[in-house]
């Protein structure tokens, strides 16, 4: 298991495209916005906490399908599938992969852009606590939907359409923890229900995409 | 005489042909007694008018909405315990029917907002689950049909229709905590103290009945084209083969 991290962390950084792209996709998005609502501080700071979680879901998103599919392409997921190591191993090691090549850099660069979007001081601690515990579970439902479409030609757009809705409720509670951090309120509450979902995927998420992949791989 | 003896295509076939016209029939008939009943033979509410009477779509189609979910599941579950290709079929035919009705409760209620609340659409925990809904059902039928093979489309769409529910359901109560709505309460339930009069209820009730029949027979036609499909497909493969 711990070889196949080793592994999957080196393909992501040496292929090229999938390490980077994801925080520059996050960065462009920020970009974008004060271009798309005016630059004045009244309008850009009470939207950045719900813009910030945004980008860095569809950030999250970009690199879902590679998940799986290169590794289904050169029949390497059919020797893991065949290895000592459970294919729910495989594939929570598979979003782990994927959450510290995109969710963990997101979660560090995410004050930067913070600053950006006029965030005001008192959200930076939330923002960054509410994506270190909300990106793990964004990581293990797009391994789950990758792992659903890995069979497919075009499986991309199909992929944004099932794992979106799945990312719901994390969106919910995780713009929530920084609106309230933001208005000095308890933000506690809606990171703690957060933090439940991620431990609920965590553990039950990987049971299903391992059933997929078995379909798949039939 | 067991329930599982339908999951054989041809008893399936056999008791659906028998069972199917009467679904319609009744359906027609609970619909157009409880839709005349509501429309015209109730009182106006002297504080919505007749907007009111919006009550026997609305009412029905999102309970349908719901419930269709819910059998999917069902379905679901017995497609991967016990392989039973009918229930695979049932669910696959269920889903069109489901959003539909979900589609059909966004809108009546859209329309209802507009007069009460001044608006067709807001922001609200009920209106929003449904329409988060409503975009799982178009996933779930999307991903069937992308997928080829009737086997792996099965299995999968499965799988995404369980996890898929525990989703829907979070997302219920995750919306529920994000904002507070306009939408009322449940006035229908059985236990509760202040519900809608009767001379509501009793029309919306011969509506449900009417809506459920209509889904009955809907599916009921739906999965029995499905199976059909599956026979004229292995025909053609047996023919080729020969």
């Amino acid at each position: 298991m711990k070889g196949l991290l080793i592994r999957d962390l080196r393909l992501a950084i040496r292929a090229g495209g999938g390490f980077g792209l994801a925080l520059a996709f996050f960065l462009i998005v920020v970009i974008l916005v004060p271009f798309g609502v005016g630059p004045s501080q009244g309008v850009l700071a009470p939207i950045a906490p719900g813009v910030l979680w945004l980008g860095a879901l569809l950030a999250c998103l970009l690199s879902l399908d590679r998940i799986f599919a290169t590794d289904f392409e050169d029949g390497s997921l059919e020797f893991l599938a065949t290895a000592p190591v459970p294919l729910e191993g495989v594939v929570a090691v598979k979003a782990l992969a994927h959450w510290v090549t995109t969710g963990l850099p997101l979660t560090l660069a995410a004050p930067l852009f913070g600053v950006f979007l006029n965030l005001p001081a008192g959200g930076f601690g939330w923002l960054v606590a509410s994506l270190a515990l909300g990106t793990p579970a964004l990581s293990m439902i797009g391994a789950f939907g990758a792992a659903l479409t890995v069979g497919l030609k075009r499986g991309g757009l199909l992929l944004s359409l099932l794992v979106l809705p799945l990312y719901i409720p994390t969106l919910i509670f995780g713009a929530d923890t920084v609106r309230r951090g933001v208005d000095g309120l308890d933000a506690g509450t809606p990171l703690i229900l957060m933090t439940g979902i991620t431990f609920g995927t965590v553990a039950l998420l990987p049971f299903a995409g391992a059933a997929a992949l078995r379909v798949n791989l039939r | 005489m067991s329930f599982w003896e339908y999951a054989n295509p041809r008893r399936f076939m056999a008791f659906t042909d028998r069972v199917m016209g009467p679904a319609f029939v009744l359906a027609a008939v609970a619909l157009s007694v409880g839709l005349v009943w509501g429309f015209f033979f109730t009182p106006n509410d002297f504080r919505q008018g007749s907007t009111v009477k919006i009550i026997y779509l609305h009412v029905p189609s999102a309970f349908m909405a719901i419930n269709i979910w819910v059998m999917m599941l069902v379905t679901s579950l017995v497609w991967l315990i016990r392989r039973h290709h009918v229930s695979a079929l049932a669910a696959k035919a269920a889903a069109p029917v489901g959003v539909t009705m979900t589609l059909i409760a966004l809108m009546t209620g859209a329309i209802w907002g507009q007069p009460m609340w001044g608006t067709f659409w807001a922001w609200d925990p009920r209106l929003t689950s449904f329409l988060i809904l409503f975009l799982f059902y178009l996933g779930y039928m999307a991903l069937w049909s992308a997928i080829e093979d009737p086997d792996t489309a099965a299995d999968l769409t499965s799988v995404l229709c369980l996890v898929g529910s525990v989703f829907a359901f979070l997302s219920r109560y995750a919306v529920n905590f994000w904002n507070q709505g306009l939408h009322q309460g449940a006035s229908l339930s059985m236990d509760a103290e202040e519900n809608i009069s009767d001379v509501f209820w009793f029309p919306l009730l011969v509506c449900l009945a009417g809506f459920f029949f209509l889904f009955l027979a809907l599916v009921l036609m739906r999965t029995r084209t499905e199976i059909r499909k599956r026979r004229a497909h292995a025909i053609t493969l047996r023919e080729r083969a020969a």
